[in-house]
Order: structure tokens, then C-alpha cells, then sequence
């Protein structure tokens, strides 16, 4: 008798078997993972989802007071707490699902341990989580630009490369899930590299754009900051919402497809590793 | 025949020992070379089956060894075997935790597992919000819980508290909740460990009825690890034994629980050799000997009939000492508590005694059965207690062309009368 098999389990798959059919069977889990993380974060308090506002808008006041004042940082002549908001912002959310998802084997261990779904499932709850708290952060943000406008008068107009807006939270998903995702898988063994993760990403955050505006990195330093792909992120971003920062196609063609390269390794080295994490973790 | 659920070739499971830690990286670095030179992994050749109790030479070992079996749809498999045998290593893989070192699972149909009850509860939930979760956790689609919220609620029996935070349950109420939603999974093979070891009486027997309703009465494909054999024996139709990651034995599931049995150690006798006061006891009573053995013939068998032989030494003058011996089965579940004084009204003695006592040939069921030593004073004050003493296998003898094991603890000869009346 002949048996036509539904499913086989090997120890060895291939290299581009990224199961993305099982990870859509699965979708309904996602979305109820992200109610979780956002039900789970405001039960028991009073306020609720505002707390999503304290962080950005504390960190808006740290930084408009030590960079702005302080160190009289120049700001490519918009309103200081708008320019150190959006920084801020768009920063926040990339580096929430870097540091998310680079901890997911170990954070995960116990429901990983002892039911399977598709793990790639986790990694992208934390993204689309962390894509509301981002959107609760964005309403705050356009209140403010809002203020500034039509209270203050300042000249900071939203131009038509708000349109581009999609694409720079896509761009940011994908770096965070791809970075996340590689790191996570290198430290499932070893674990040396997550010391490094939690300090890098603050590290990380000065060679990017988010407290001084890339037109006034020196040209001979540019490069490097340029090379960062969140510059470009950022510098369109606030072209885009506040109408002025340094824009360039070609620095947004880097960030695409260097996000899309990190993307992809990331998805083959976490297909790979989460087979047998379970073992080593 | 009927189709095949899961069948498994040539399946293996390589674990590294010890810690990780700098002193495993050039290891792992050669692992790796030998792998790109599309060699044989060197550390695994020389990996040594599962016994815990020697320490081995390498740091690999094989958690399972070349397993080879099919499973039926429609079968329930009953696991069984010693701690560390193998057997969640087995579930793991099958249930997709973990991938084989080497060796292949082929099969059909969607595989539910049960590892551990509420796996993925968030304590900050209502009921209602994690069996959303859990549901989908476990493979369900949303549509699918939304049809049967209404029943998981209650066969949970939490309607109450469905809309409190689960960390406010009690711990029954936690896994009541969630042996609910995955008992409703409906897949076509379900996996299980161990699970039932927890909730009350009536709890267990509900879940381990939905069990067998599953593969009894919806044609499901139930894998079942226990170390309870009562519960293997009701609820399986075959077993599994392994043994040091490899696989013993398959079969029906009596016979699989009995294999099982008889490769764990049996003690037919206890015999004290040396000084008195070292022997199993207290300063009251001290055991020299134990001994099982058949009335007629060599072995131990239905009709054999069994003499048990006891001697002690009693410490306690003038008064009335009682042996009570107990037998059990390996369910626990006693089959006799009978005993005897050794001497008349409050005249005991100082000294050693021998007791012994003649089972009847035609009393007890094959099996194996396991002695308790009750020492007492007065029916009244306990002396000395011994438990799972002795234990013996009674070996089975067909009746009429029936060659298996027949149910029940006893087999008595029963004479029937008959009369035809029409």
C-alpha cells in the first residue's frame, strides 16, 4: 500500500525553506499575540495606552534641554522639541524590535519548548506591537507638529514626501526584524553577543541622526554616518513631516536594499537555528 | 489495513552534555569544518546510547537511537519506559520542538501536542482572552474557537471566572481551563505527556474519557506518554517500550506494559546474611528472610499456587505481634491485607520466627504483583512497615485457545452449571 505523506520531519532542511505558507497559516495567532502585547501593557493602570506618550515626550524634554540648550546643536532650523521628536519616534521603534526580537529564542524558550507554531510568528507580533505603540507615539507627534503650525506659526510644513511615510515604517520593520533576527539566532549558543546588543543599539542611536541633522556632519565624516541605513530613514522622515533635513534617493535606495539583504539572511540564519534552539538555549 | 498516521524511519537524537560554555567553541569549530568537508560529524560516531547511571566517555549521547515504527489512524499508543528513556525526546520531535539529528517522520493529518497544559497563558488575561490565545498557540484558527468557545467553557467548568485574569485562578481552575481548549483541538493525531498527573480524580478520568472518545469514537491518533500502566492499559490499544533511547518493544499495550514490567528489576527474594542488627528493620523487628515461590512446578504461574515464606526477629515479650502481608498490583491497587499472629494470647517471644503463608493455585491474574510487610502490635500499633518489597510476575496460561492476558486482577476457577431451558 502506498502512502502519499502530508508532512515530513528531517533533520535537515533547505537552505531557502523559509515555511512562509505555515507562518500565514498561523496568522490569526499573530494578531492575537499583538492584542496580547497591548492588552497585557495597560491592565491595571489608569491612564493606559497613554503611557505609550511618556517615554518620547521625556526623551523630547532630555534632549531639547541637554543637546538643544545645552550644547546648542544646530537643527536645520526647525522648532528644537519637533526635530528631537521625530528623531526620536522613529528611532524608538526601530530599536524596540531590534531589542525585541534579538532576545525572542530566549524570552520564548518555555512556549517554544513545548508547542510548535511557526517561530517566525514571534518576531512579527513584536513588530506589528510595537507598530501600535509606534502609531500611538505618531498621533502625539502630529499634535505637536499641529501646535507648532497654527500656534506658533513655525514654518515646518509637511511636504509630498510624507507619501514615502509607508515605506520608511516598512524599512524600519524589516532592519529591526533582520538585525533582530540574526542576533537572536547567534545567541541562542552562544550568548557573548547580547551584552553587546543592549548598549550597541543606544551606541548606535549617535552615529545616527537623531540628535544632530545630517547637514552638519562634516563631509569628510558623512560617510560613515551614511552608512548607517537609519540615517537616510530619519532624514526623510523629517523631510517628509517637518520640510526640511537632508533628503536623497540614493541614500534610500542603500537603506532599501541593505534592509532587504538583512531581511532575507535574517529569515534563512532563523529558519536555521530555530530547529534545534530548543536544545542549546 | 487501514492508513498510516506516523511512521518514523531510522529516527536519532544526539544531545551534547555538560555545559556550554568557551570550552565547547573549538569542538563546535571542528564540528563544523568536518561538516564543509562533507564528512561525518566526528563527535557523533563516537556518541554512546543513554544510560545514566555510567557516566560515559564522550559528551555526546544519544537520547534515541534508530527508531523504526509505523502508527495506524485510529490507534492510540501508549509510550512508556524509565525516566530518561527517551520518550519526550520522542514527543518532542514528533510535536516539531525540535528537529532529529538524524532519521525521518513522514505523516498525515494535523498534529496537535500536549507537552504541558496552558503553554502560552498570559497571567494578565481573562479566561476568555487566553483561550483565544492558547487556541491559537495551539494551531486552531480563529473561526474554529469561536465555535467552540461555548463547549470549552464548559466542559472547563470556570463559566464563572471566565472573564478574570487567570492569575487569579486557582492552579485546578488554570489547568481545567486549558486541558479544555486542548482537548477541543480536534486534530488528527494528538500527542500527550504526561498531562493528567494533574487536576483532581474526577478531572483525570473526564480527560482521559475525552481521550479515548477520541480515538475510539472519532477515529483520531492519540500518542500517550505515562508512567501510569493503569491508565496506558485503558486507554491505548498499543504500546511503545524504549529503553536507553531505543526501542524495545511494540505491540498491544498489555504486553508492552508487561515487557516494561519485567526489564525493570524484579525482586523474587530478600535473604539478610551478616549481623542481625544491620538488617532491614528497627530495634522492634528485624527481616532475615523473604522468599516467593511456586506451590507446584517451576515457575510462578495461574495455576501454580504461591508460598510466601517470612522470617524475623521479634524483640517484643508477652504481647500480641501480627505480620500482615499485602499485595498489590502495579496499579496500586491492593489485593489483599491479610495477616496472622505468630503466637497465642500475649505469649510472643523473643527470637526469631518463620512464617509462612500458601496462595491457592487459581486466584490471582497474570501479572506482577508486589508484597508490603505490615508488622504490627494489638492489631493496633505499627512496628514496622516495608513497602514494595517483594515483587513477583505470575505468568499467564491460555484459557481454551484465548492466548493473551485476560482482564482482571483475579482469575478464579469458576464451575458453571448449565442448562439448556427451551
Amino acid at each position: 500500500m502506498k502512502n502519499n505523506f502530508d508532512w515530513h520531519i528531517e533533520g535537515k532542511s533547505g537552505l531557502l525553506d523559509l515555511k512562509l505558507k505555515d507562518v500565514w497559516a498561523y496568522r490569526d495567532l499573530l494578531w492575537l499575540l499583538v492584542r496580547r502585547d497591548f492588552v497585557s501593557f495597560y491592565k491595571q493602570t489608569i491612564l493606559g495606552p497613554l503611557w505609550f506618550f511618556i517615554q518620547p515626550l521625556l526623551t523630547t524634554v532630555m534632549f531639547t534641554f541637554v543637546f538643544g540648550r545645552l550644547g546648542g546643536f544646530k537643527t536645520d532650523g526647525l522648532p528644537q522639541p519637533l526635530f528631537y521628536m521625530a528623531g526620536v519616534t522613529a528611532w524608538n521603534y526601530f530599536a524596540d524590535c531590534l531589542n525585541k526580537t534579538s532576545t525572542v529564542f530566549r524570552d520564548n524558550a518555555n512556549i517554544f519548548g513545548k508547542v510548535y507554531f511557526p517561530r517566525l510568528i514571534m518576531p512579527l507580533s513584536i513588530v506589528v506591537s510595537n507598530l501600535v505603540k509606534f502609531g500611538v507615539q505618531m498621533i502625539l507627534f502630529l499634535l505637536m507638529i499641529a501646535y507648532y503650525i497654527f500656534v506658533k506659526h513655525e514654518t515646518c510644513i509637511p511636504n509630498s514626501y510624507i507619501l514615502l511615510f509607508p515605506l520608511l515604517i516598512f524599512l524600519m520593520a524589516i532592519l529591526g526584524l533582520g538585525t533582530g533576527m540574526i542576533i537572536s539566532a547567534m545567541t541562542t549558543k552562544y550568548r557573548d553577543l547580547s551584552f553587546l546588543v543592549t548598549f550597541g543599539v543606544q551606541l548606535l542611536m549617535y552615529a545616527t541622526t537623531v540628535v544632530y541633522p545630517l547637514s552638519t556632519v562634516k563631509p569628510s565624516m558623512s560617510w560613515i554616518v551614511k552608512l548607517n541605513p537609519m540615517t537616510s530613514i530619519i532624514e526623510s522622515f523629517r523631510y517628509g513631516f517637518l520640510g526640511n533635513a537632508t533628503f536623497s534617493w540614493s541614500n534610500l535606495a542603500y537603506t532599501t536594499s541593505f534592509s532587504f539583504i538583512v531581511l532575507i539572511f535574517g529569515i534563512i540564519i532563523f529558519n536555521k537555528v530555530e530547529r534545534t534552539f530548543v536544545d542549546t538555549v | 489495513m487501514s492508513k498510516i498516521a506516523i511512521k518514523v524511519e531510522n529516527l536519532s537524537k544526539a544531545y551534547q552534555l555538560g555545559n556550554i560554555g568557551t570550552g565547547t567553541i573549538s569542538r563546535d569549530i571542528e564540528r563544523w569544518f568536518a561538516r564543509m568537508r562533507g564528512k561525518e560529524d566526528p563527535f557523533l560516531r563516537i556518541g554512546e546510547t543513554n544510560d545514566r547511571t555510567t557516566k560515559s566517555e564522550s559528551n555526546i549521547v544519544w537520547s534515541l537511537k534508530d527508531i523504526n515504527f509505523e502508527i495506524e489512524q485510529g490507534d492510540a499508543v501508549g509510550i512508556i519506559g524509565r525516566n530518561g528513556a527517551g520518550k519526550s525526546t520522542l514527543l518532542k520531535i514528533l510535536s516539531r520542538v525540535t528537529a532529529p539529528t538524524t532519521g525521518k517522520i513522514s505523516g498525515n493529518g494535523r498534529i496537535a501536542s500536549l507537552l504541558e497544559v496552558g503553554t502560552g497563558f498570559h497571567p494578565e488575561l481573562t479566561g476568555r482572552e487566553n483561550i483565544y490565545l492558547n487556541g491559537a498557540i495551539l494551531g486552531m484558527r480563529k473561526r474554529e474557537i469561536d465555535r467552540k468557545f461555548d463547549e470549552i467553557v464548559d466542559f472547563s467548568g470556570v463559566q464563572k471566572y471566565i472573564d478574570t485574569p487567570v492569575k487569579r485562578y486557582s492552579s485546578g481552575m488554570y489547568v481545567r481551563l486549558a486541558f479544555a481548549i486542548a482537548a477541543h483541538l480536534e486534530p488528527e493525531i494528538l500527542i500527550v505527556d504526561e498531562v493528567l498527573a494533574v487536576g483532581d480524580s474526577e478531572f483525570q478520568k473526564k480527560c482521559l474519557g475525552k481521550m479515548k472518545d477520541a480515538s475510539e469514537n472519532e477515529g483520531r491518533t492519540v500518542l500517550f506518554v505515562s508512567h501510569n500502566m493503569a491508565a496506558v492499559k485503558q486507554l491505548c490499544n498499543r504500546g511503545l517500550v524504549l529503553q536507553h533511547g531505543q526501542l524495545m518493544f511494540t505491540g498491544n499495550q498489555q504486553e508492552a506494559v508487561i515487557y516494561y514490567q519485567n526489564a525493570q528489576q524484579t525482586n523474587i527474594s530478600f535473604l539478610h546474611n551478616g549481623n542481625m542488627e544491620d538488617s532491614l528493620g528497627n530495634e522492634l523487628i528485624r527481616i532475615l528472610k523473604f522468599e516467593v515461590f511456586p506451590l507446584n512446578g517451576e515457575i510462578i504461574s495461574i495455576s501454580s499456587g504461591i508460598v510466601f515464606e517470612l522470617q524475623f526477629y521479634n524483640q517484643k515479650e508477652s504481647t500480641n505481634i501480627g505480620v500482615t502481608f499485602e499485595l498489590k498490583n502495579t496499579d496500586e491497587i491492593i489485593v489483599f491485607h491479610h495477616g496472622t499472629y505468630i503466637s497465642e494470647e500475649n505469649a510472643s517471644k523473643k527470637g526469631i520466627y518463620n512464617v509462612k503463608g500458601i496462595i491457592q493455585p487459581n486466584f490471582l491474574n497474570a501479572g506482577i504483583f508486589i508484597f508490603n510487610l505490615i508488622f504490627g502490635e494489638n492489631q493496633r500499633y505499627l512496628l514496622y512497615k516495608v513497602n514494595d518489597f517483594i515483587q513477583f510476575e505470575l505468568t499467564n496460561e491460555s484459557m481454551g485457545s484465548n492466548s493473551n492476558i485476560l482482564p482482571g486482577i483475579t482469575r478464579p476457577q469458576i464451575e458453571y452449571s448449565i442448562t439448556s431451558l427451551s
